[in-house]
């Protein structure tokens, strides 16, 4: 990144349009990207190397740290597996059939992302606790949501569930039919429609958007704290834990978590990356 | 619908009763999810809010510290969404319109934000500007308060919805072409006229819906915001924060009464989008006519 703030590299940028504001552009982009993302991303990694490697190791794989760990992860993973199965649906649905109050359907997929995390946080837990109306239908069955770790996937999945949706219905939508009619005219039977021309192209999708939800559901805060019940080494999920660790003054302590979290969001974001960058490579071709 | 007959003429055979109701069943489990997952808390919220009925629900929205958290929402809205506004604007200009190096890297790192838990996010501005941050001596120095403070709570806000209008403009101009501009410009418009006069009418839409989408998020943030805020009752608390802190407080009524105001801040946003969707195309489904073109 020095590179570009580099004097000599401007000469290295070439541009070869007419259009006016090339410099202005860049450069407000670049100073804005650099004060808003880059200086307090750096600020962070620093504090988190400050003590040198061995306390950074020492620090993310202290019991109580790990269990945050496998609980956000464990949680994480199967809210997106969850919303996934409920992203393909809504989405087969939405793109395939058309039925009365379609379009309300389609605008209310978005809410987990308008709805504020914390006003989710307190209705889920409102809802699904002992006396609430979900959760007292459950709780004669021994299923305990609120204040276990099923409420943390339920709330992790809320707000994954529209990445799934947005990410395979565009793909669904622009399957050709006629290539299912060919086969179909060919003598394929619906499964194999489903198996042979369907999944391999909505596939690459819906890894994207499990991907992005899980991303999503590993660093969620708002709409779990409420229904999490925050037990340390049960029900407590890192996002709270450094929270807690920066209330007592611990910030190389919260600072290192918080680096373990990036590192494994910018993996998720690189992974995610290279999916779409592969189905657009596909869509190339078929264009 | 206009459309079911078309989904029925496109089918070159006629629909066995079997897969009739297989589409149906689908039909009303995807309805049935989307009720009891999304659209259930959605309701609850209100009928939580009114469950003491009107005068309760009106007193409670009226409290001084609601009035004071609703004015610190807008105050950040106001500071944040604009300046996130222009930034989006001038980075697609800057990717769309002109070819350089790192033009790819440049894209990745905008979007950060996304990737980043807003607890994290809240963190680094405490990293940064905290007490024992890096510029932490220097501010306390000036007596300046950034971190527990307003200016610490816009700037984790301008962090989480930072890559909102540049992730809309970018694919849409890129895909809109610069011809029109750079014919603009061959017949002699100058600066910011060529924006103004021309690109500024093609986007507007797509620079709306992503301005729409940033202010909701800046509206209901809470986990960077809670870190950077300090919690301070009527001073550093947003609407988010604020309904944590009543429902923490046992106040049931209070809570979901200020959550009500941002649910509806939220319903708004859901059909101001839908509106652009279906009024501009953007973000359209596609339809049947098209798709058979």
């Amino acid at each position: 990144m020095a590179a570009i703030a580099n004097h000599k590299a401007w000469s290295l940028l070439k541009r070869s349009s007419p259009l006016p504001g090339y410099h202005l552009s860049l450069g407000f982009t670049l100073i804005y990207l650099t004060s808003i993302v880059l200086i307090p991303l750096f600020a962070i990694v620093r504090r988190g190397a400050h003590g040198g490697f061995a306390a950074f190791a020492h620090s993310i794989s202290s019991p109580r740290v790990v269990a945050a760990y496998r609980v956000t992860l464990s949680s994480a993973l199967v809210a997106a597996l969850l919303s996934g199965l409920f992203g393909m649906l809504v989405a087969w649905v939405l793109a395939r059939y058309d039925f009365p109050g379609k379009r309300i359907v389609d605008a209310v997929i978005d809410l987990p992302f308008a709805l504020p995390t914390a006003v989710a946080g307190i209705s889920l837990t409102t809802l699904y606790a002992e006396n609430g109306w979900i959760g007292r239908f459950l709780e004669p069955h021994g299923i305990h949501v609120a204040f276990t770790q099923l409420g943390i996937i339920l709330a992790m999945s809320f707000v994954g569930s529209p990445f799934v949706v947005r990410s395979v219905q565009p793909v669904l939508e622009e399957i050709d039919h006629a290539m299912e009619e060919a086969a179909a005219s060919l003598g394929a039977n619906r499964w194999q429609i489903f198996t042979r021309i369907l999944a391999p192209v909505c596939l690459p999708a819906l890894l994207t958007g499990t991907a992005l939800a899980f991303a999503r559901a590993a660093g969620e805060y708002g709409s779990v704290i409420f229904i999490a019940g925050n037990m340390p080494m049960k029900t407590e999920i890192t996002a709270l834990l450094i929270v807690t660790k920066l209330e007592e003054y611990d910030y190389s302590g919260a600072a290192d978590i918080a680096i373990a979290m990036l590192a494994l969001s910018l993996v998720v974001m690189l992974a995610i990356n290279l999916l779409q960058w592969r189905v657009q490579r596909r869509e190339g071709r078929r264009g | 619908m206009s459309q079911s007959s078309n989904l029925h003429t496109r089918c070159s055979h006629p629909l066995s009763p079997g897969i009739r109701v297989g589409r149906a069943l689908l039909i009303v489990l995807a309805l049935a999810s989307v009720a009891l997952f999304l659209v259930l808390p959605l309701v609850t919220v209100f009928l939580q809010a009114f469950a003491h009925g009107w005068q309760a629900y009106s007193h409670a929205v009226r409290q001084a510290e609601v009035l004071a958290a609703l004015r610190l929402t807008a105050l950040v809205v106001i500071v944040a969404v604009p300046l996130n506004v222009l930034f989006g604007i001038a980075a697609s200009w800057a990717i769309t319109r002109f070819d350089f190096r790192g033009r790819n890297l440049l894209i990745t790192l905008i979007d950060i934000p996304l990737a980043v838990s807003p607890v994290v996010a809240g963190m680094m501005y405490v990293e940064v500007f905290g007490r024992n941050g890096w510029l932490g001596a220097w501010l306390s120095d000036h007596n300046l308060h950034i971190i527990y403070a307003v200016p610490g709570i816009v700037l984790a806000t301008m962090f989480v919805t930072f890559p909102f209008v540049a992730r809309e403009l970018i694919p849409f101009m890129e895909a809109q072409g610069a011809d029109e501009e750079e014919a603009a410009v061959v017949l002699g418009a100058r600066g910011f006229s060529v924006f103004w006069r021309v690109s500024l009418p093609n986007i507007k839409w797509a620079l709306l819906y992503g301005t729409i989408l940033a202010a909701a998020r800046s509206v209901g943030e809470f986990g960077a915001v809670s870190v950077v805020s300090g919690h301070i009752r009527g001073r550093t608390t947003t609407l988010p924060l604020q309904v944590e802190m009543f429902y923490n407080e046992y106040n049931f009524t209070a809570a979901f009464a200020a959550a009500s105001l941002l649910s509806l801040a939220a319903v708004f946003t859901l059909v101001v989008k839908k509106v652009i969707e279906v009024s501009s195309g953007i973000h359209r489904q596609r339809t049947e006519e098209e798709n058979r073109a």
